[in-house]
Order: structure tokens, then C-alpha cells, then sequence
């Protein structure tokens, strides 16, 4: 099992393990948030890691998921909303790194 | 923060895609479609245990692009369903093609 390593109100950015590992299948950080920095907002817990799950595997090492925060006119080039607004995703600790 | 490198999305990852205004009004589940999430919460079961959702996500971002978008919720699932226990040694694709020739006939459903 995975321990987590990051803290509410750590800024992590999101991974692309496609390109950096080679990895392919099921993914699950979508490609909006990828290379993309947040901030930790919750630890959620730690569950089997659903790339491996996906394929019958027994999803070990088991991952910490987290929520993490990131300003919307950051994610999104033509973003018209107010500029304090936020999206929340829950990703996996494989997929983040410090930022 | 820029993305970098570029990636390429995957059909299935629409997060962000302009889909136009969301519908707020409720619908109501056909019987097929109370079926399909029956059927994947019995295989899902701890008591059965052949199927976890990730796999049933699996199943649905290998369907193809022209059948994920021509296919209903439901309807992704239920092919996600037939191909994941198709893998499994389940049931065949010859039973399976079988049986849903069977209830064409019996029904007198085109093809």
C-alpha cells in the first residue's frame, strides 16, 4: 500500500503518465487537468488502484485519492465565469507530484 | 499553467466539450435500462464478484468511438457487460449472438 504523501493545501500538479511512462488503457485523470496545478483540498482514502482493477489485476499497490482544487479560468482557456470560481477532481496519488 | 506536452483525448474523455445547455428534467428508466443496472449489480455483488466497475469503465472506453456515441447510457453498459464476460469465459459470443437471434425471431424484431 501506497502512504500518502501530500497534505491538505499542498500544490501538486497533475501528470501525464501516458507520455511520461508509456502507460495506456484506462486512465483515470482526464486530459483537461493533466499538467495542470491545484491544490490538495481533501485526503479521501486509500483504495485498490482501479488501472490495475480495470483489468482484473488486484489493484495493488493500493493508492491514496485526494480532491484536488484548481481555479477554473486556469483550466480553461475561454472561461467566463467569475474569476474566484473552482473545480474539484478527485485524483490519485500516482498521477500527482509537488509542486 | 499550460499543458505540456500536448496529449491526445480519448473520445470517452469529454470532460470540457461543448454539449450545450444540461437537461435538468428527470426521465424515466425503460425496463431494459433497470435490466442493464440490475445486471451489473448482481455481477458486481461480493456474493458473484465477476465484474467491478472499473472493469465495466474499461469496457466502455474500448467500445469504439462510432458505438460510444451512437450508444445510450445504458446501452454502453450493457455492451460493456456482454464484452467483459465474454473475456472471462462467461458466456461465449456464439451463445450470446445465439440467444439474441433467438429473441429476434421470437419477437419478430428486425435485424
Amino acid at each position: 500500500m501506497s502512504v500518502a504523501h501530500f497534505a491538505v493545501g499542498d500544490r501538486v500538479q497533475v501528470r501525464n503518465l501516458e507520455v511520461e511512462e508509456g502507460l495506456a488503457g484506462h486512465m483515470r485523470a482526464p486530459v483537461y487537468c493533466r499538467g495542470f496545478t491545484g491544490e490538495i483540498e481533501r485526503f479521501c482514502g486509500i483504495f485498490g488502484n482501479p488501472e490495475s482493477l480495470a483489468y482484473g489485476r488486484d489493484g495493488q499497490p493500493a493508492q491514496p485519492l485526494y480532491r484536488v482544487r484548481f481555479r477554473q479560468i486556469e483550466l480553461w482557456p475561454d472561461y467566463r465565469g467569475a474569476a474566484a470560481d473552482t473545480l474539484e477532481i478527485e485524483v490519485y496519488q500516482h498521477w500527482l507530484k509537488a509542486s | 499553467m499550460s499543458q505540456n506536452p500536448p496529449v491526445t483525448k480519448a473520445y470517452h474523455d469529454v470532460g470540457g466539450d461543448d454539449f450545450g445547455p444540461i437537461p435538468t428534467e428527470d426521465g424515466a428508466y425503460q425496463l431494459w435500462e433497470r435490466r442493464v443496472d440490475a445486471m451489473m449489480r448482481l455481477l458486481s455483488s461480493p456474493q458473484v464478484g465477476l465484474m467491478r466497475v472499473d472493469e465495466l469503465r474499461r469496457g466502455i472506453e474500448t467500445l469504439g468511438e462510432d458505438v460510444y456515441n451512437a450508444e445510450p447510457y445504458y446501452g454502453k453498459w450493457a455492451r460493456s457487460l456482454a464484452a467483459i464476460m465474454i473475456e472471462k469465459g462467461v458466456v461465449t459470443r456464439e451463445d450470446l449472438d445465439a440467444k439474441i437471434e433467438a429473441l429476434r425471431v421470437e419477437r419478430g424484431l428486425k435485424r
